[in-house]
């Protein structure tokens, strides 16, 4: 055919120059792609880098007792200087600070510490290993097997139960205290309150959130310890109780939000049938909304667990920081996180008690992550359950 | 296959009294799909779809909600790349390069086949932003280059008269028909040969659509254009071409005054004659 | 709005009254209005306690005198360091996680495997305790990237490989990565798909439809985000507790390689460390004050700006 449009014809051949000729924007858009997995990445080396400080501990290759095994004096050459530097429980940088005759000095005042340690059974016990770490153990002088976490003494003390028991306490108040709040406030924003009134009701509520918690720590010590004790008359000030109350305030927010999102995503049209049907709004929110947005609720209660568990200044400040073995709420309690944060600073750089804070550390990690997931996880079913639904 | 295979099928089924032989050299065929199907995951959305679209005419695309029409529109500048799970069978070609080929640049063919949305989406620029933008990205950057095509291209969607003092205002200022024929205007300001309008008027009043189609007219003296339009009386006052789809597949495909006064499918009589859809 | 009245009252009429409607509607009321109401008693009372010792000298002065006198303290350090700590922390993080929510608002495919992890391990960021990046930021950033610079430059005594202000701000950019994230995904979904296509349909790449539509409009809530993570950050002690916060240090930072005073740390320094408390107290009400002021002025801009992006949001879609 007669080609009226030959112009035009080498301007469409133009479309045909193939794909990929941006080869700058095709770096910049893989340039953004491994930026994108910063996330993930960062989740890696936490996971690598906490857990590489906790895995001798793990795998058995710490020895707390090597401690009480003096070495001669004429025996240091044979050491190495990281022996010598653990040994003596310095740091490196304070070891290459000292000069010969400081050393020898220091390692004869250890092998007279050591003729003055305790010659009983426990002083060549390993207490870094996962018996002692979990099992009670009768110490010597005591009438019946205990679970003592005592890192500082002569005879370092690992028990971490302890500490588990003191953050369950103090998680268990916050979730009691925060759950019913957290999830009322939810019913209320989401289904009771006319869009006006939830427009000022949801700021207020994210406001709680935006209190520090070193902040609520405080309130907590200074204001709210003093005024439970005179109410309920308890014996010491600082417990578990003032603690769960004040990390109950810290994730009312948390609660709230997770658990108002769930319920908002529960289709409109439930709520309008059940209310052409003559029930009250009341009566839809509790028959036929929170049935549906259950699985959400769940995963509310989840994270505020996980994020209760490790919150770490609130009851750092607020929780009396004694490890005592008691379901007590009103005892002082010793959290997890707490610990981590109140010791590590006089710990020797990876010696047993800085690895074992760091374990500490990976199982804290491990336990949100797992909340985390089975949050998501229920979260995501529940939406696409709802929306395959609506 | 080439356009001139083509033009004895149509004769052959002798359906074009509006066009003559001699209208038929000056409009020869542009865009040619050859069994296109269309799937969306599993669904199929379009159903082994074969015709020609001629050159500076109107052609509509009509049809129930669902039908394919803007699915099928937007396969002619490849809109529908940006959708996942979107697979394609089959064949469009303009001027013989097949848009869907290997080595095709879908921001060349973009360049060339412009398009106008159902909402009016101008960026929340001012007026000459707006046009300025599109003309950038390709290539255009002197100040008075700029002010000549802008003005040109508002004069041509009958916009110029209405926007001339305030084209460093907000774009998002303007009335939804006048914000319509700003998104007409940045398109054919970049010079394309084919303008695909998915239901332009379909969010405006009827004053403001009554200008949108006379400037669709005027338009088509130098564009192809293709219409996608619920409005039948639309397609009937503006189209040289009418498509009738139902459900993914091409019922009818004649000139407008054959599917509205006399259809070939009893579907076509129904759908325009509005017994259903 | 003349009907209002009759209409609303056959309404009423309508709804049976129930009373334990009645009473649990009351209760999950209740419970709204005492969240509210224990957030205002704990401002009110920081407020009332922390003002009288609140003053400009306040704000304006050192610690070089004596930490825990009334009348000489002052926390200009704290609030140095802390806004030191939270700049620099903004400088890494924002890049890093508008970028992110670039890549999944508008390249990454919903459902594939890519999109799922990284979106899992953002949900994951956001819920690591704030002690574990403490953790993280003492074995990583000091020990690890630290000690090898010193390593590597030959340095006889740690001058990387301690704690200090740098460390502190990445460590605080970790932790605030999944809010930067999700805020600015949020503002990049509010944007009307239309104008993606617009700008596509005109024969714009990809790229340049992020960069010069989709990003300028998506401003205000990368702001949010920002916001946010100062706001969050501000306060957080766990995490800079061993990686830079300082008990006492006489002079201010110098270098990133400095220690810094912190707000945070000192409430936690003042409100446990001090050896008379009651004689202590009005100084450390009045550094909650400045904290609480300066986070909430951060939060309650963010809040506005979200608002707004969200209403835009529901008018888009």
């Amino acid at each position: 055919m007669p080609d009226p449009t030959s112009k035009q014809l080498t301007g469409w051949a133009a479309i045909r120059k193939g794909r990929q000729r941006r080869p700058g924007e095709w770096l910049v858009e893989r340039g953004i792609f491994l930026v994108s997995l910063s996330a993930i990445v960062v989740i890696f080396l936490i996971f690598a880098f906490v857990g590489n400080k906790a895995w001798p501990v793990l795998i058995g290759q710490t020895d707390s007792s090597r401690a009480f095994k003096a070495i001669p004096v004429e025996d240091m050459a044979k050491h190495t200087p990281k022996e010598l530097q653990a040994y003596l429980g310095v740091t490196e940088k304070e070891w290459n600070e000292m000069d010969e005759t400081a050393r020898r000095t220091l390692m004869e005042v250890k092998v007279e510490e050591a003729k003055e340690n305790p010659t009983d059974k426990d002083a060549g016990l390993d207490t870094t290993t996962w018996r002692h770490l979990l099992w009670p153990h009768q110490w010597t002088g005591y009438d019946k097997p205990e679970y003592i976490w005592q890192p500082v003494s002569p005879i370092s003390k690992y028990n971490i139960v302890p500490l588990i028991i003191g953050s369950l306490k103090a998680t268990l108040v916050a979730l009691l205290f925060s759950v019913p709040f957290g999830l009322g406030a939810a019913i209320f924003v989401s289904q009771l309150a006319g869009p006006r009134l939830k427009e000022w009701l949801k700021p207020g509520i994210e406001m709680l959130a935006g209190i520090p918690s070193v902040v609520l720590g405080f309130f907590a010590l200074i204001v709210m310890a003093t005024l439970c004790q005179k109410l309920l008359g308890y014996e010491s000030r600082l417990n578990a109780f003032v603690a769960g109350l004040a990390l109950g305030l810290a994730i009312i927010p948390v609660v709230f939000s997770i658990a108002e999102d769930a319920l908002t995503s529960v289709p409109r049209s439930f709520t309008q049938a059940a209310l052409a049907l003559g029930s009250s709004k009341w009566q839809a929110a509790w028959q036929i909304v929170l049935p549906a947005a259950l699985p959400g609720v769940f995963a509310a209660v989840v994270l505020g667990f996980g994020r209760a568990i490790g919150e770490t200044m609130i009851v750092l400040m607020a929780s009396g920081n004694a490890s005592i073995v008691s379901w007590n709420l009103f005892d002082s309690t010793r959290t997890m996180t707490a610990t981590i944060a109140a010791e590590l600073a006089e710990t020797v750089v990876d010696g047993h008690h800085y690895r074992i804070l760091f374990l500490i550390g990976a199982l804290l990690f491990v336990v949100t992550f797992v909340s985390n997931l089975v949050a998501d996880v229920v979260i995501h079913r529940l939406k696409s359950r709802l929306e395959g639904k609506a | 296959m080439t356009p001139t295979n083509l033009v004895p099928k149509l004769q052959a089924k002798d359906m074009q009294p509006s066009l003559s032989i001699e209208e038929q050299t000056r409009h020869t065929p542009l865009i040619d799909l050859q069994g296109l199907s269309l799937w969306y995951g599993e669904s199929q959305a379009l159903k082994d779809i074969s015709f020609f679209i001629r050159e500076r005419l109107v052609t509509a695309f009509i049809g129930p909600s669902g039908c394919g029409k803007s699915t099928l529109i937007r396969c002619l500048n490849r809109m529908n790349d940006l959708i996942d799970e979107v697979n394609i069978e089959g064949k469009i070609t303009i001027h013989g390069h097949n848009i869907y080929g290997d080595d095709v640049d879908v921001i060349e063919l973009r360049k060339r086949v412009g398009m106008v949305f159902q909402k009016s989406n101008p960026f929340p620029k001012s007026i000459y932003e707006n046009i300025a933008y599109g003309l950038r990205l390709h290539g255009v950057k002197a100040r008075s280059d700029l002010d000549s095509i802008i003005e040109q291209s508002l004069r041509g969607a009958a916009l110029w008269d209405e926007v001339k003092d305030r084209l460093h205002e907000s774009a998002l200022g303007l009335s939804g028909g006048q914000q319509q024929r700003l998104c007409i205007a940045r398109a054919i300001a970049i010079k394309p040969e084919i303008i695909l309008m998915d239901e332009p008027a379909s969010a405006l009043d009827p004053i403001a659509t009554a200008k949108i189609e006379d400037l669709i007219l005027d338009l088509k003296k130098e564009f192809t254009i293709v219409i996608v339009t619920h409005n039948m009386q639309q397609a009937a006052r503006i189209s040289d071409y009418t498509a009738f789809f139902y459900l993914g597949e091409l019922i009818e495909y004649d000139p407008t005054a054959k599917i509205f006064t006399n259809p070939a499918k009893k579907q076509t009589e129904d759908y325009v004659t509005g017994r259903f859809g | 709005m003349q009907n209002g009245p009759p209409a609303r009252g056959r309404h009423f009429r309508a709804e049976k009254f129930d009373v334990a409607s009645f009473f649990f509607s009351g209760l999950t009321g209740l419970a709204t209005f005492l969240i509210l109401a224990m957030l205002a008693v704990i401002l009110a009372n920081i407020v009332y306690h922390g003002w009288p010792a609140f003053s400009w000298r306040f704000i304006t002065a050192g610690t070089e005198k004596d930490m825990f006198d009334v009348n000489k303290a002052g926390v200009l350090p704290m609030i140095l360091g802390t806004t030191a700590r939270v700049i620099i922390m903004t400088i890494f993080v924002i890049p890093v996680g508008v970028i992110t929510a670039i890549y999944l608002s508008e390249y990454a495919r919903p459902g594939s495997l890519a999109t799922r992890v990284i979106r899992g391990a953002i949900n994951n960021l956001a819920g690591v305790p704030s002690i574990v990046f403490g953790l993280f930021g003492l074995g990583f950033f000091i020990a690890f990237v630290g000690g090898g610079l010193d390593t590597l430059f030959g340095n006889a005594s740690p001058k990387w490989g301690k704690p200090a202000l740098i460390w502190a701000s990445l460590t605080l950019a970790v932790m605030t990565l999944p809010v930067v994230i999700v805020a600015t995904e949020e503002a990049l979904r509010a944007i009307a798909p239309g104008l993606r296509e617009a700008s596509l349909a005109m024969g714009a790449t990809k790229l340049q439809t992020v960069i010069q539509i989709v990003l300028p409009q998506a401003l205000p809530g990368i702001l949010t985000g920002g916001i946010l993570a100062v706001s969050r950050a501000a306060g957080e002690v766990a995490p800079i507790l061993f990686t830079g916060a300082a008990y006492y240090m006489a002079t201010l930072p110098k270098s990133l390689s400095d220690q810094f005073m912190d707000l945070g740390y000192h409430v936690f320094v003042l409100s446990t460390q001090s050896p008379d408390i009651e004689r202590t107290r009005p100084i450390l009400y009045a550094t909650v004050l400045v904290l609480l002021l300066l986070t909430f002025a951060l939060n309650l801009v963010a809040i506005l700006v979200r608002a707004r992006v969200r209403r835009r949001m529901r008018a888009a879609h």
